[in-house]
C-alpha cells in the first residue's frame, strides 16, 4: 500500500435548511485501501457519500475524488468511480447478461469489451446456467455479488459501497468480503459503509460518524486500543454513548 | 448516442416483460375504442315512431309508406292530435313523431311547398340526431323523385325539433375523446410510473452516479413512450377509419404533428408527476386523479363545456386535453387546417414548455 491519496475531504459540510447532516468533516483515503465508513442510521454517512459520488452538492468545504473536484468536475468523478447502493442495484426484469450489457453501455464501453468482460464475470462467479435468467429469480446473495461485479465493469479507480451486505447471510457476506479484498489487492480503493461491526474489523481503516461529525478515524486495531475495547462493536457503543 | 440506444433497449425490455403495462399500452386502446365505438353507435334500426297526419291525403300516405318500408323505422302509432304526442313520448313507446301539416298535397301543388315536422325524443341526443337525419334523407329522396319533372319544383320542408334538449350540444364524438384519454394515460401515467419505479428500486441512484446526465436519463425513459404513443395514435385512427368509418376530413400530416405535440405535452406532465411522487403508487394515483378525471369530465369529451358552471369552464382552460380535443375535432370532422387551429396549438406548445420548465426546476431541487 502506498500513500497516494485518492480521496481528499476538507471541511465538508451539508445542511438541509437548519439541519446540519454532515458537519465539517475532513479525511483522506489512500489508494488500495479498504476504508470503512461507519455510523448509526441518520449519522450522515449516506449524505457524505452522496457528496463524494457527485449526486449531492456540498454546502461548504471541498472534496477531491480520484483527483477531480466533486463540485466542478462531477462528470469526471462519475467516470472514475463504481457505485453499489444498499438498495439492490440491478434490474430485476433483465437477465444477468442484459444487465451487464446495459451498465457497460451507459459507461460507454465498446461492444467487444462488454462481451469479453461479461464472459469473464460469468466465469468468475460460476453463473453459466443463470446468465440468461432474469435477475429477479436469483437469491439475494448472488444478486449482490453480480451487482458488485457490474459496478466494476468500467474499471473504476474507487468503488463506493453503500451497505452492500444488508440482508445477506453470513456465508455470502464472507464471500462478498473476499471479493472486496481481491479488488483492493488489484489496487482499487474501496469506500464502504456498513452497519455490521464485524465487517468493520475487515477494513484497513475505519471512520466512525456520530451526529454529522467524524468522532474517530484509525485502524480497527488502534481504535480498540484507544477505547480499551475488545471489539469494534464496543468501540462503536462507547463512542455513541459518550456523545449522548 | 450508443449509450442512448442501449438505454432505450433496456426500457423496451421493461415494457415488454411487464404484462400489466403491455396490456395498458396496447390492450386498453383497442378495448376502449371498440367499447365506445359499439356502445355508442350511430346506426339506427327499426326505431318505433308515431305519425300525426293532419291531411291524410295521397302524398302523406306515400311518404309514410316510404318511411315505414325503410329498415330504419317502423310506424307504431297513428296519433290524432298534438296533445297525445307528449303522452306517447312519456310512455317511451316511440322515439319520434312525424307531424304533417293540414292540406299537405294541396299546399304542395298550390304553394310548391309543404311542411312536415319531425319531433324527436332528445333525451338520447345522439339517437335523436340520427333519427332526424335519416328521416330528412328519406324525405329528400322522395322530393327528388317528385321533381323529375323539371318545370315544377315541389318542396317538402322538414322541420326538425329536438324535444327536451333543443340545442343538441352533446353530440358524442367518441374518437377524439378516446384518443385523448389513451394518449394522456399511456404517456403521462406510464412514464411517471416508469420513472418512479427507478426511484423506488434504487436504480435511479445508480443511473445518476453513472456518466449519463440527468436529462439523458429522463429522455431515455421518455423516448420509448413517445414511440409507443405514436403507434397507439395510429391504431386508434386506423380503427376509427376502418371499423367505424370515421372520416378524417383534414390533413393526416397535421393530425400526426398535433398528436405528437399532445404526446410530448402529456409526457412532460408525466415527468412532472414523477418529480413530485416518490413511489409508483403515488405516481399512479396522481395520474389517475389529477389527469384522468379532468380529462374525462372537464375536457368536453363527454360533457359539453358550454353547459358547465363558469368556474368549471375556467378550470377547463388549463386542461391540455380540452385543446387537443378541439384540434382533433377540427381536423377529423371539420377538415380545417392550422389557420383555424393555431390558437389551440399554441396553447398546447405553451403548456408543454411550462411543464418541462417546472420539471427541470423540480428535478434540480431534488438533486441538490
Amino acid at each position: 500500500m502506498n500513500n497516494e491519496n485518492v480521496i481528499t475531504v476538507k471541511n465538508l459540510t451539508k445542511m438541509f435548511g437548519d439541519f446540519t447532516a454532515v458537519n465539517d468533516i475532513s479525511f483522506e483515503v489512500n489508494k488500495g485501501e479498504v476504508f470503512g465508513f461507519l455510523g448509526a442510521n441518520g449519522a450522515g454517512k449516506t449524505t457524505a457519500m452522496k457528496m463524494l459520488i457527485g449526486i449531492l452538492k456540498p454546502t461548504e468545504g471541498e472534496a477531491w475524488v480520484a483527483g477531480f473536484d466533486v463540485q466542478t468536475q462531477a462528470e469526471d468523478v462519475k467516470k472514475s468511480i463504481g457505485y453499489m447502493s444498499q438498495h439492490f442495484s440491478l434490474y430485476n426484469d433483465l437477465t444477468i447478461k442484459e444487465n451487464i450489457v446495459f451498465f457497460g453501455g451507459i459507461y460507454g464501453l465498446r461492444k467487444s469489451v462488454i462481451k469479453e468482460k461479461s464472459q469473464k464475470l460469468i466465469d468468475e462467479l460460476g453463473l453459466h446456467d443463470e446468465a440468461d435468467k432474469l435477475v429477479g429469480s436469483l437469491p439475494l446473495g448472488w444478486k449482490q455479488k453480480v451487482a458488485f461485479s457490474v459496478a466494476l465493469l468500467h474499471d473504476p479507480k474507487i468503488i463506493f459501497l453503500d451497505e452492500p451486505t444488508g440482508g445477506v447471510d453470513p456465508i455470502t457476506r464472507r464471500q462478498f468480503w473476499e471479493m472486496i479484498y481481491r479488488e483492493a489487492n488489484n489496487g482499487k480503493t474501496i469506500f464502504v459503509t456498513t452497519h455490521y461491526m464485524d465487517e468493520a474489523e475487515y477494513c484497513d481503516r475505519v471512520s466512525i460518524m456520530v451526529a454529522g461529525k467524524i468522532e474517530a478515524l484509525d485502524s480497527p486495531k488502534n481504535l480498540k486500543k484507544m477505547y480499551k475495547a475488545n471489539s469494534m462493536n464496543m468501540v462503536f457503543l462507547k463512542l455513541a454513548r459518550n456523545i449522548e | 448516442m450508443k449509450r442512448f440506444i442501449g438505454f432505450i433497449r433496456k426500457e423496451f425490455y421493461h415494457i415488454l416483460r411487464d404484462r400489466r403495462s403491455l396490456f395498458i399500452l396496447f390492450g386498453m386502446p383497442i378495448v376502449q375504442v371498440m367499447l365506445f365505438g359499439f356502445a355508442i353507435t350511430n346506426e339506427i334500426n327499426n326505431v318505433d315512431i308515431a305519425v300525426l297526419d293532419h291531411s291524410k291525403d295521397a302524398t302523406t300516405k306515400e311518404i309514410i309508406n316510404k318511411i315505414s318500408s325503410s329498415k330504419y323505422f317502423s310506424v307504431k302509432q297513428f296519433i290524432n292530435n298534438e296533445a297525445t304526442i307528449e303522452k306517447a313520448f312519456e310512455k317511451g313507446e316511440i322515439k319520434a313523431v312525424l307531424n304533417f301539416e293540414p292540406d299537405f298535397s294541396k299546399k304542395l301543388v298550390a304553394e310548391k311547398q309543404a311542411t312536415v315536422q319531425i319531433l324527436t325524443d332528445a333525451t338520447d341526443p345522439n339517437t335523436a340526431n340520427t333519427i332526424s337525419n335519416y328521416t330528412s334523407a328519406i324525405l329528400q329522396k322522395y322530393q327528388q323523385d317528385l321533381n323529375t319533372d323539371v318545370r315544377i319544383q315541389y318542396q317538402i320542408a322538414p322541420q326538425t325539433r329536438m324535444a327536451y334538449n333543443p340545442e343538441l350540444k352533446s353530440v358524442f364524438m367518441f374518437v377524439p375523446g378516446v384518443m385523448t384519454i389513451i394518449l394522456m394515460l399511456v404517456s403521462a401515467m406510464m412514464t411517471s410510473i416508469s420513472i418512479t419505479r427507478e426511484k423506488e428500486m434504487g436504480t435511479m441512484e445508480i443511473l445518476l452516479v453513472s456518466p449519463l446526465k440527468p436529462f439523458q436519463v429522463i429522455i431515455g425513459k421518455v423516448v420509448p413512450y413517445v414511440f409507443l404513443s405514436v403507434i397507439n395514435a395510429i391504431i386508434i385512427i386506423l380503427l376509427s377509419i376502418f371499423v367505424f368509418k370515421m372520416p378524417v376530413q383534414g390533413s393526416l400530416f397535421l393530425l400526426g404533428v398535433e398528436s405528437i405535440l399532445f404526446i410530448i405535452n402529456a409526457l412532460s406532465l408525466g415527468i412532472l408527476i414523477s418529480t413530485v411522487s416518490a413511489t409508483q403508487q403515488t405516481a399512479m394515483m396522481v395520474s389517475l386523479m389529477g389527469l384522468m378525471l379532468p380529462v374525462i369530465l372537464l375536457s368536453g369529451f363527454i360533457f359539453p363545456i358550454s353547459s358547465m358552471p363558469l368556474p368549471l369552464q375556467a378550470i377547463s382552460n388549463i386542461i391540455p386535453a380540452k385543446w387537443f380535443i378541439i384540434v382533433l375535432k377540427g381536423i377529423m370532422l371539420k377538415g380545417v387546417g392550422l389557420a383555424y387551429l393555431w390558437k389551440e396549438s399554441l396553447i398546447l406548445v405553451g403548456m408543454t414548455l411550462f411543464f418541462i420548465a417546472v420539471s427541470v426546476k423540480k428535478y434540480k431541487i431534488r438533486l441538490e
